[in-house]
């Protein structure tokens, strides 16, 4: 410790009347206090200092943090008692031992490196099963990068954007606040597993049952009605319970996995199975953790291939929902004459989507209706799509006319599947 | 660093579930205790991939040896750092053996050194002392580490310390003494040079 900003050599000279130095004095000078002090500061209240205050100062000493009138006193009494001056050298060195927390930045990688390696080396009795594992890696990741986050990170302002089936919406948080919203959603699932619900913790319950305009017990209810009970704006508190109930979700989904009878979740308007709501909220932690990112300018991944393709298979899999809620809500043009009207499992039109990238694939989606079979023979359009695109679409942050997509065939087809994709998003 | 005080259920409950196999039990130690198992590694290897490596080898130690854990001789963070320290010194000294030019000039000469051995026991002891004066820091009481966090890193005197914290100014040098203490045992702790590994 004897690189810091503080010059020992400086100090001395200057007694007493400069800055306390940063950097205690070299042993050199604690056996130098003997000498002559330095003129002119004393001691303020006129007796010399006793020794019990003075062997009380040592910490502050050696940290460089009293006065220059007390240094002065306590390095004069080192010269005379032997055991503080051993304490003062001991404490002066511990100083030394003393380093600004390196900002370690753990490799993201790193975690799933080392527990793959953990579990082949012995096996897990209960595993992690393969549709918890993303949620379990994005919540971690997320955790990640809250982990250095200051009083400035936690409140720097956020916007959370969606699509509200016609045009883009967005609302205005901080980063403690996307966590407690993550918190809360997630808190849908820990209710389905029998976990406590954050919201009927805070007293919150009750009143997402009656939010005006949005479907009761629905993500966005239960996210307003928490904001909206908790006097204070949300804090880093967040983190603890958020962080707990992830892992307390990840562990409880293990062992529910096994048993076949895996509880439904209900998001308010639809329920999704248990497999299928810890993919779409592995999902919403990834595109809240990447919100969060580029809130405080910090660089974010996607997920991992095989993560990123459960994701994407899922958003696939609701979008013949998806399109048949805008076309109840008459927000889709209806099927063409004669072809609306196909009877489930019956082959419809179908449109082919293909994702690009790592965790990509193709899918063939239904047109006409959730209960159709989907064809090749029935093709009608053919939609190109980069992985994450697709993700930033379907969480609303990229305007369907705006997407880089690729296409051919049925404009208005295409254009559907991109405005049923967007409408998957929700705040 | 033995501590008097009853182990917290929650360490012995993770025992208990890494004993019984629950990966999902291994997610959770990771993510508690990867930063201080990196971090010290870290300190011990002076390199990433060094402390990457280690911080493997020490979950893999972790989640086969979970039996080895006595929740009665101290908190499951002791534990973990112990193990990491242990497997770190030991990855030290055989990297010693035959690593030394990969570390140290490179020339490709001869040695000159006048004896190695004894030359890499200072560097294990260093950083070791380094590495337990890291885990004490990290594990002192919050008030004695929010004093030297003021003190120290925000370069307040103990005045402005007591102020900060809204303690007396005979309470801000407590705690600056006492916390030093505890630091100054980093010395203290480190077994002999050539001990067992």
């Amino acid at each position: 410790m004897n690189d810091g900003p503080g010059n020992p050599e400086e100090s001395r000279k200057h007694g007493g009347q400069d800055r306390a130095p940063r950097v205690p004095p070299p042993r050199a000078s604690v056996e130098d206090g003997g000498r002559t002090p330095p003129p002119a500061p004393r001691p303020p209240a006129g007796p010399a200092l006793e020794h019990r205050v003075l062997m009380s100062l040592l910490g502050a000493w050696a940290l460089a943090a009293c006065s220059a009138e007390e240094t002065a006193a306590v390095e004069e009494h080192l010269g005379e008692c032997g055991p503080c001056a051993e304490e003062a050298l001991r404490l002066r060195d511990a100083v030394g031992l003393l380093h600004p927390p390196e900002s370690l930045d753990l490799d993201p990688g790193l975690r799933t490196r080392v527990l793959d390696t953990c579990l082949e080396r012995r096996r897990p009795r209960i595993p992690v099963p393969p549709w918890v594992a993303p949620y379990d890696a994005e919540t971690a990741r997320l955790d990640a990068l809250l982990q250095d986050f200051g009083d400035a990170e936690w409140h720097a302002p956020v916007r959370l954007r969606w699509f509200d089936g016609r045009e883009p919406a967005a609302r205005r948080t901080t980063v403690a606040g996307v966590l407690t919203h993550l918190w809360c959603v997630d808190g849908l699932v820990a209710s389905a597993l029998g976990l406590d619900d954050p919201l009927a913790e805070a007293g919150a319950d009750k009143e997402a049952q009656d939010s005006p305009g949005v479907v009761e017990g629905s993500p966005t209810a239960r996210t307003e009605a928490y904001w909206r009970a908790a006097r204070v704006p949300p804090t880093r508190a967040v983190r603890g319970p958020w962080r707990e109930q992830s892992h307390a979700l990840v562990r409880t989904a293990a062992f529910a996995g096994g048993s076949g009878g895996e509880p439904a979740v209900s998001y308010g308007e639809h329920t999704l199975p248990l497999r299928d709501a810890l993919l779409d909220r592995a999902f919403e932690c990834w595109v809240h953790a990447d919100d969060i990112a580029e809130a405080v300018d910090y660089p974010y991944e996607p997920p991992a291939p095989r993560h990123l393709h459960g994701m994407i298979d899922l958003a696939a899999r609701t979008l013949p929902q998806s399109l048949a809620a805008r076309r109840r809500a008459g927000l889709a043009e209806p099927a063409p004459r004669g072809r609306h009207l196909v009877a489930a499992g019956a082959p419809g039109r179908s449109l082919r989507l293909e994702i690009e990238g790592t965790g990509g694939g193709e899918w063939l989606i239904p047109l006409d209706s959730p209960g159709a079979a989907a064809s090749p023979e029935h093709e009608v359009a053919h939609l190109a799509l980069d992985g994450v695109e697709f993700c930033r679409l379907a969480a609303g942050h990229v305007p369907p006319a705006e997407a880089a997509a690729g296409h051919s065939g049925d404009r208005t087809a295409v254009r559907e599947v991109l405005l049923a994709t967007a409408s998957l998003s929700r705040l | 660093m033995v501590r008097k005080d009853a182990p917290p259920r929650r360490d012995r409950r993770m025992q208990q579930r890494l004993a019984h196999g629950e990966a999902a039990a291994l997610g959770e130690l990771y993510d508690r205790y990867a930063t201080l198992v990196h971090g010290l590694a870290h300190r011990v290897l002076g390199e990433d991939s060094a402390a990457d490596a280690l911080t493997r080898e020490v979950f893999v130690h972790l989640w086969e040896h979970p039996d080895t854990y006595d929740p009665e001789q101290g908190p499951l963070r002791s534990w973990v750092a112990e193990v990491t320290h242990r497997l770190a010194v030991r990855r030290l000294r055989a990297a010693g053996g035959h690593g030394r030019a990969a570390t140290g000039t490179g020339t490709g000469e001869p040695d000159a050194e006048p004896d190695p051995e004894r030359e890499l026991e200072r560097t294990v002891r260093r950083a070791s002392v380094a590495a337990r004066a890291d885990y004490i820091a990290t594990s002192l009481p919050a008030p004695l580490k929010a004093a030297l966090e003021r003190a120290y890193f925000q370069r307040r005197d103990y005045r402005q310390t007591a102020a900060d914290l809204g303690i007396t100014e005979d309470e801000a040098r407590r705690r600056l003494r006492l916390g030093l203490q505890l630091l100054a045992t980093a010395h203290d702790t480190v077994p002999e040079p050539g001990g067992p590994v």
